[in-house]
């Protein structure tokens, strides 16, 4: 992970433009030059609506795309924050904290990097394919082909992308984790790689444990409810393994969203 | 900084006086934080003008390390947010080594909640802090809804609330400052017997005890299936508190509860407090403590009040 994050700020940042995906998804692009020239790979902002009122928390997302002065989040209704979202318009005001948290490490040279992505994880990725010296591999997927993001803007980085849906409507039918292993288990794929990876919890799980197989390392980028974005809340805590073994809380606001997969500890579903 | 040493103090321009003393701590203006919503001061360094704050309230310490609860620890509700965070926190060794040392470089005083589970653990942590250098004084948290006796909550049951009350003040001359719970049939007898323990101030209200359950799953929302509300929802319940503590004892109140504009602090200190503490609004804005501060300046000067002194309990019938 990056060693030194940015010092983030509270910036008044103004909407640009908001489009409509297929399949729910928002993109938001924000006028905010302080966070978006300062934003690295996997870092978040927490953005806060001044209406309505009674909302009393921010809500944090993936920077998508950071450019000049523009900033790009790709979003998902999930609540009465994200419903507020869908409303702004061009010209309208939030407030964003940022950049926050801990990101993806610098890409290495000489590793072939290699992107897993579900839903609208994959936006948190874009920043850390476009850092890579070289481009590798996206695995994408999605419950329909609408749920599979961000796959021409990886290609439009020389990346060579693999699709899988649930119900089979874009690429291989089933979970993303099926091309994966088929690429992991080729022996005649590149090495040393490198797995970054965004999306619900039962990806990253998987994620973890394939990296854990086949002694590759992998960095996962997790979403956990959180209060102030800053670390004095211990709201987003997650459990990870202390140097001595024992099980911690980190919190993912601060020391994520990115984890080295080997740290975390997995609860049980209850 | 332009304003020292006292940059609360009036002028010859006629600019306001923010001071208020608070037993024998002299603050530069009458906003803290609140416990538990500005961590332990690092965490905001980035963002905040510590030296713009009255005071800084730190996150709960208790005797030993303490893991808090499991996640969800938070929920938003309408106009609040539920938490059970479940007072996770280093410990007051791990406090004195990790965060003592960086809060003391800030010209604003610290005061410590602590917290334990037992009157003994309680006097211990303020036996530790006795005398340490940067600690201005103690908040006593009686009202977090996990600390128990036995089956009895230290801040609803009054003999409970003694028994604390009285170890602590044996342990040490730091300035005290008990924080009341909201959920007790006479706060002013809670207040009363912060005055006859021997408290210098009280501070009120803490979160108020609450749950939400997800309709869908028909799950609690968080993992401690209760929690304490925070936040606007709340705030008119802790004027009213605020309002009957303040004349129950001569102590000092220090009022809280959904605070986020210089106007809600005001009510705070009309009805009473000589201080106010902003908490769950620093979540949305890091800087509402200071903003608050700020805008009481130009309340007074719309009131033409020329000291914060003069707006403290000056409630019209």
């Amino acid at each position: 992970m990056h060693e030194n994050p940015p010092t983030p700020i509270l910036e008044d940042a103004e909407v640009l433009r908001q489009d409509l995906w297929p399949g729910g998804y928002h993109l938001l692009e924000l006028r905010a030059a302080g966070i978006a020239s300062r934003v690295q790979p996997g870092q978040f902002v927490h953005l806060r609506l001044f209406a309505p009122a009674d909302l009393v928390l921010r809500r944090p997302f993936s920077v998508f795309q950071a450019d000049g002065e523009a900033l790009r989040l790709l979003y998902k209704v999930v609540g009465r924050g994200t419903e507020a979202m869908t409303r702004l318009r061009a010209g309208e005001g939030v407030s964003l904290l940022g950049p926050l948290g801990r990101g993806f490490p610098p890409p290495a040279r000489g590793v072939l990097p290699v992107l897993v992505a579900g839903g609208y994880g994959a936006a948190a990725l874009y920043l850390q394919a476009a850092a890579c010296p070289q481009p590798g591999w996206a695995f994408v997927g999605g419950a329909g082909a609408e749920d599979v993001l961000c796959t021409a803007d990886f290609e439009r980085l020389g990346w060579t992308v693999r699709i899988a849906t649930e119900d089979g409507s874009l690429g291989v039918e089933g979970q993303v984790t099926l091309p994966l292993d088929e690429f992991l288990f080729d022996r005649a794929r590149p090495s040393p790689i490198e797995l970054f990876a965004c999306g619900p919890d039962g990806l990253l799980q998987a994620v973890a444990e394939r990296a854990r197989r086949h002694d590759v390392r992998a960095w996962i980028s997790m979403d956990r409810r959180m209060g102030c974005g800053v670390g004095a809340c211990l709201t987003c805590v997650q459990k990870v393994r202390a140097p001595d073994g024992s099980g911690v809380w980190a919190r993912v606001c601060k020391e994520g969203p990115v984890f080295d997969a080997a740290d975390v500890v997995w609860e049980a579903e209850p | 900084m332009r304003e020292a040493p006292h940059p609360g103090g009036g002028d010859a321009r006629g600019d306001p006086d923010l001071s208020v003393v608070l037993g024998s701590l002299r603050l530069r203006n009458p906003v803290m934080t609140a416990s538990g919503t500005f961590g332990y001061g690092p965490e905001y360094a980035d963002l905040v003008d510590f030296e713009k704050l009255g005071a800084i309230v730190v996150k709960g310490i208790s005797l030993e390390p303490w893991g808090g609860n499991p996640p969800p620890r938070m929920v938003e509700v309408v106009g609040g947010l539920i938490n059970a965070i479940g007072l996770q926190n280093p410990g007051v060794e791990g406090f004195l080594r990790e965060y003592l040392p960086f809060l003391r470089g800030f010209a604003t005083p610290i005061i410590v909640n602590i917290w334990g589970r037992t009157a003994e653990e309680y006097a211990a942590v303020a036996r530790r802090l006795d005398g340490v250098e940067g600690v201005a004084a103690l908040e006593i948290n009686v009202s977090c809804p996990n600390i128990k006796e036995g089956s009895k909550l230290f801040g609803t049951d009054l003999d409970a609330f003694r028994r604390v009350l009285e170890a602590v003040r044996a342990a040490t001359r730091l300035p005290l400052m008990p924080k009341l719970a909201p959920n007790v049939s006479d706060i002013g007898a809670f207040a009363r017997a912060a005055e006859d323990g021997g408290a210098d101030a009280v501070s009120l209200i803490n979160s108020v005890p609450a749950m939400a359950v997800d309709v869908e799953t028909r799950r609690p929302r968080l993992a401690n299936v209760t929690g304490g509300l925070t936040g606007p929802a709340i705030r008119p319940m802790a004027v009213k508190l605020v309002w009957e503590a303040a004349r129950a004892t001569r102590l000092p109140v220090v009022g809280m509860g959904g605070i986020s504009e210089a106007e809600h602090a005001a009510e705070f200190l009309i009805v009473g407090a000589s201080a106010v503490a902003v908490g769950t609004a620093t979540f949305a804005d890091p800087r509402a403590a200071v903003r608050v501060a700020e805008g009481l300046r130009g309340l007074l000067r719309r009131l033409g009040l020329a000291s914060i002194r003069e707006l403290i309990g000056s409630l019209r019938p």
